[in-house]
């Protein structure tokens, strides 16, 4: 059972990764979908 | 039979006929004087009738700024092109638009193909994927009652062997927890509209639509590596060979008591599972990749080219498939197909966690500690669990060679 459990956990790290990966490198839609002349979140 | 293979040729030639009288009713030029070219109410009551209306009289009717008028004459100042000209160029994704953000896709301004996308996701998708899904239900249900439990028939002898290693189990659950949750969250968004905003409302929707989309996105990479994973580590396990043919024989022994047809590592049932997964995996990583980074990656005009150059659509009478496609129509494309591949993966995976838990004794065991009944193993694995005890003697054994030391 420890591998399955093991195996939830990577699930959820990866997700948290993932996450974070993408929004840092400007993959986010918001990012995606706006010219360098808008300001986003200010 | 006389009877039957008439009715064949005959349903033939009335297909035949159809064909031929729809290809001549599409070549005659339509007389549109009356209306001066602009669409007529035989146009207007084919589209409505759900017929195939040749749309190029008006969408190449967009004006020509090259034979405008001069622009000192009368009317000279509107260019090329009137109003509705400029309308219909819009209307049919011809007009030259300048974005200031946003690639091609935000040059498209209509796109009709979406109405189409729209009603098939509505319709046939979601309709055909719940039969899909609840068919497989009621089925492993009636196959519960029908069969019971697969038990070992034979006694246990209270010895176990080790079936999977824990990288292998942890391959597996990573596979398995990130679909479980990708196909619950998926089917939220497929159904949510229609089945859970009439239960618990739009409000409470919103969050439950917002946190399914954050999961779905994310944990698609776990399922990826896992994919991978598994591929790589079973691949050699899943090759066919001739010891599946006594497995097909007797249809696994599934349906019957007491009967077990040898296997290795892996039964024929398990490759089929095995292939499934990797080939639909594989597929419905492309298309959510494709989805997970729109415009960005599209991939069905490409295919549908290849498609086309293999005659396949051709021969099951889909004719060409289209090979221009607008951006949106790739994203609309693709999340069509991730949802079928989908729907085709839970159906499969449903039988698999049925054989998996209550349907078999002893078989969850595998997955769980990795540790199998010794009985179990030789009933389903006979020719794995020689292969192993070979190789435990074989490892035991003295080498020939050693020379003990003095």
């Amino acid at each position: 059972m420890k591998a399955m459990f093991a195996a939830f956990a990577a699930i959820v790290v990866i997700a948290i990764g993932a996450h974070q990966i993408l929004e840092r490198s400007g993959f986010s839609s918001a990012e995606q979908a706006t010219s360098s002349s808008v300001r986003l979140g200010e | 039979m006389k009877r039957l293979a008439l009715a064949v040729v005959l349903l033939f030639a009335f297909l035949v006929q159809g064909i031929a009288q729809d290809q001549t009713q599409g070549q005659q030029p339509v007389d549109r004087s009356a209306t001066g070219g602009a669409q007529t109410l035989e146009d207007i009551m084919k589209r409505q009738r759900g017929e195939k209306v040749d749309t190029g009289f008006r969408r190449n009717e967009t004006g020509d700024p090259n034979s405008a008028a001069g622009i000192s004459s009368q009317l000279g100042t509107l260019g090329g092109a009137s109003d509705p000209e400029l309308w219909r160029a819009l209307r049919y994704g011809s007009a030259d638009i300048t974005v200031s953000s946003g690639g091609k896709e935000a040059t498209v301004l209509m796109q009709d193909g979406g109405m189409r996308w729209l009603a098939w996701r509505k319709g046939p998708l979601a309709t055909y994927g719940a039969y899909l899904l609840a068919g497989t239900l009621v089925f492993l249900v009636l196959f519960f009652l029908l069969r019971g439990r697969i038990r070992i028939d034979g006694e246990k002898t209270g010895h176990t062997i080790t079936r999977f290693k824990a990288i292998e189990r942890f391959g597996h659950w990573l596979l398995a927890g990130s679909f479980i949750l990708l196909a619950i969250t998926g089917l939220i968004t497929l159904f949510g509209r229609f089945a859970i905003i009439p239960l618990i409302g739009k409000d409470a929707f919103g969050p439950v639509a917002f946190a399914s989309k954050w999961v779905h996105n994310n944990v698609s990479w776990a399922f990826m590596l896992g994919l991978v994973m598994v591929f790589v580590m079973w691949v050699a396990h899943n090759i066919p060979n001739k010891t599946d043919l006594k497995w097909i024989a007797v249809g696994g022994g599934l349906l019957k008591k007491g009967v077990h047809p040898p296997a290795r590592k892996f039964n024929f049932g398990q490759k089929l599972v095995f292939w499934g997964v990797i080939v639909l995996g594989v597929s419905i990583s492309a298309s959510g990749i494709s989805l997970l980074f729109p415009f960005e990656f599209p991939m069905f005009a490409v295919t549908f080219e290849k498609l086309n150059a293999l005659g396949l659509p051709q021969l099951v009478g889909l004719g060409p498939l289209p090979t221009e496609l607008a951006p949106h129509e790739e994203m609309q494309y693709a999340q069509l197909w991730h949802s079928i591949v989908a729907f085709l993966m839970i159906a499969m995976i449903l039988a698999h966690i049925y054989i998996g838990s209550v349907g078999m004794e002893g078989a969850y065991d595998a997955m769980g500690s990795g540790e199998v009944e010794l009985q179990w193993a030789r009933e389903h694995h006979g020719l794995w669990v020689k292969e192993v005890e070979e190789a435990q003697r074989s490892s035991k054994a003295p080498d020939k060679n050693t020379v003990p030391a003095e």
